[in-house]
């Protein structure tokens, strides 16, 4: 089997997984953020003086997070766990499809449907931010490079997803998946207790620091609101950092699914 | 050469929560498929029939043992190419169309893109879903969706074909088709594995069937064979509204239905009886050989086995023939 079969196969279950997200309504989530979204900025645009950018970005960000984090872990730990129990998986894997080749196309459909839903709400967050400035500055690029965290951010989401799916049921990998999210959100801070924590306590909290995924590096949605830049060398670290613990997620997913019976 | 050779595959699962012991789901089998052949593997609900075939498609993985599927490992992706799957109870993508699945499956399957549209239509044809072949298949019966699992089966043009419990959930007119459909496979020179536990299907299509039960294979033989032999009685059927008295004396069952009389007896009667029949100047309808059905011999292997040995069974499992 040569690389080009291996890699159209992969786009094919991908392109599946995407089609299904979309007919299964998923991108109806835009319609509650454009209601939220616009909301917000005619309030703003009445009550506020001087930090509608502020608020918009704040508001807008953090919405396309939140939206696409529960995006990203009720259909991730659904992904193979609901194949498996539909057994659609059986006509799939009974053709030349490597299992492997079936987790990463799903991992690559659920993140591709999170990208595209992702830029539909960023259109949203610059219309709004347009709709209160008026104009754009030089600074909201910077909104951009906090939107590209947010989809690095949803790939180790997508990945944990899947990694927990491989093994725990739909709830417990859910739960799992939203408790590393909120505790990753708060790396730097365990990072920070980690220092000033001495012995076995010390050791395990800084083990914990460093394991989770630091979801805060990859928040700047503080600083892109405020109008500071991003320096690029976070863009390089934060996007090596996601690549490869995404695909830690993703290779400790396939291990267990390559051995798995399905009954 | 051989389409399948399974060469003692086994599989138990550890069940339990606390203290898990093994449950045995197949005992080690040893079967051997020709080419071109139509393989019937019968068993009642439970017996092991899904677990091989899930084996063989390397959804489950086996205890111990292994098999070679046209030539190949088991395990060799070059395999999946060449063989079409038709699971139990089929699920599909049910936001898909029945083109559109069938589409995809022919991606995965690797069939070109040029002439893929074409293949797709023809199968949707082959299994009488073209008229519904734009709508998606949560609106599908069971039986429309029994169809498009025949189609995803054959649409690549396998050369082994297996299906688990084809004609399960559809209706005579359905079943006939699946039966039609089995026939066309054969005639194109495929082989067709399948499982079933209606054994009519089995007798009408199968050139080989196995019988298997609690995860063991307890025999498997010719269907010709099977069933070509007389039990040393005969049937006769002649006009009468009442059994001849003489002919009760000869050993006959005999039941009146109408002014017909139906009236089974032993062979060496046969002449007796027909010289009887003559001098009472009764008229004859047919005289047939009660032939053993496949359904004997199913019942005869599901029954306990306390007259065969236990390691003459096993020994009939591990060599794959009939007994």
């Amino acid at each position: 089997m040569n690389s080009g079969r291996v890699n159209a196969r992969i786009g094919y279950i991908a392109f599946n997984t995407f089609r299904e997200a979309v007919r299964d309504r998923v991108l109806y989530n835009l319609i509650a953020f454009a209601v939220l979204l616009s909301g917000a900025a005619i309030l703003v645009g009445e009550v506020s003086i001087d930090i509608e950018r502020l608020v918009v970005v704040n508001l807008g960000l953090t919405a396309v997070s939140l939206f696409g984090v529960v995006i990203a872990i009720f259909i991730g730990i659904g992904l193979v766990s609901k194949e498996i129990d539909k057994r659609t998986l059986y006509t799939v894997l009974s053709r030349p499809v490597r299992r492997w080749e079936f987790v990463v196309g799903k991992f690559f459909g659920l993140t591709g449907t999170l990208v595209v839903n992702t830029f539909l709400m960023a259109v949203g967050v610059l219309l709004a931010l347009l709709y209160v400035a008026h104009r754009f500055e030089k600074m909201d690029a910077w909104v951009l490079v906090a939107l590209y965290f947010i989809v690095l951010q949803f790939l180790i989401v997508c990945a944990l997803a899947l990694f927990f799916s491989s093994f725990s049921t739909p709830l417990m990998s859910a739960v799992f998946t939203f408790a590393l999210f909120v505790i990753g959100s708060l790396a730097e801070d365990l990072r920070g207790f980690a220092k000033i924590t001495q012995g076995a306590a010390g050791v395990l909290a800084k083990a914990v620091a460093y394991l989770v995924p630091n979801f805060s590096a990859l928040n700047v949605i503080n600083q892109v609101a405020r109008g500071d830049s991003i320096p690029g060398r976070l863009i390089l670290y934060n996007t090596v950092y996601a690549l490869l613990y995404s695909a830690m997620a993703i290779s400790g997913a396939v291990l267990i699914f390559q051995r798995r019976n399905l009954k | 050469m051989a389409a399948i050779e399974i060469l003692d595959l086994e599989k138990s699962y550890l069940v339990g929560f606390w203290r898990k012991r093994p449950k045995v789901a197949l005992r080690p089998l040893r079967l051997t498929i020709e080419e071109g052949e139509v393989f019937g593997f019968l068993g009642p609900n439970g017996a092991g029939k899904t677990t091989t075939l899930k084996l063989l498609m390397g959804l489950v993985f086996p205890t111990a043992g292994t098999a070679r599927i046209l030539g190949l490992d088991m395990d060799d992706p070059q395999v999946k190419s060449q063989i079409g799957f038709l699971p139990e109870q089929p699920y599909f993508y049910d936001h898909l169309t029945a083109r559109e699945l069938l589409n995809y499956y022919g991606q995965l399957s690797g069939v070109p893109a040029k002439g893929r549209s074409a293949r797709v239509e023809q199968m949707l044809q082959r299994v009488g879903l073209s008229d519904s072949a734009g709508v998606q298949l949560r609106k599908f019966s069971k039986g429309m969706l029994q169809r498009v699992g025949l189609a995803q089966a054959i649409l690549h043009d396998p050369k082994l074909v297996f299906l688990d419990e084809p004609m399960s959930g559809l209706d005579p007119m359905g079943r006939r088709e699946v039966r039609d459909l089995i026939q066309q496979l054969r005639h194109e020179g495929k082989t067709v594995f399948f499982s079933t536990h209606i054994l009519s299907d089995a007798e009408a299509l199968c050139d080989r069937v196995g019988v298997i039960h609690q995860g063991e294979l307890r025999g498997v033989g010719a269907v010709a064979e099977l069933t070509s032999g007389t039990k040393g009685r005969v049937e006769i059927v002649f006009f009468a509204q009442k059994v001849p008295a003489a002919l009760a004396s000869l050993g006959a069952e005999a039941r009146v239905s109408g002014d017909m009389v139906n009236a089974v007896l032993p062979e060496e009667q046969q002449d007796t009886a027909l010289d009887l029949l003559r001098r009472e100047r009764i008229k004859l309808i047919s005289l047939t050989p009660v032939r053993r059905s496949l359904e004997e011999y199913y019942i005869q292997k599901l029954r306990p086995t306390e007259n065969c040995p236990e390691e003459g069974r096993k020994e009939a499992s591990r060599k794959g023939v009939g007994v």
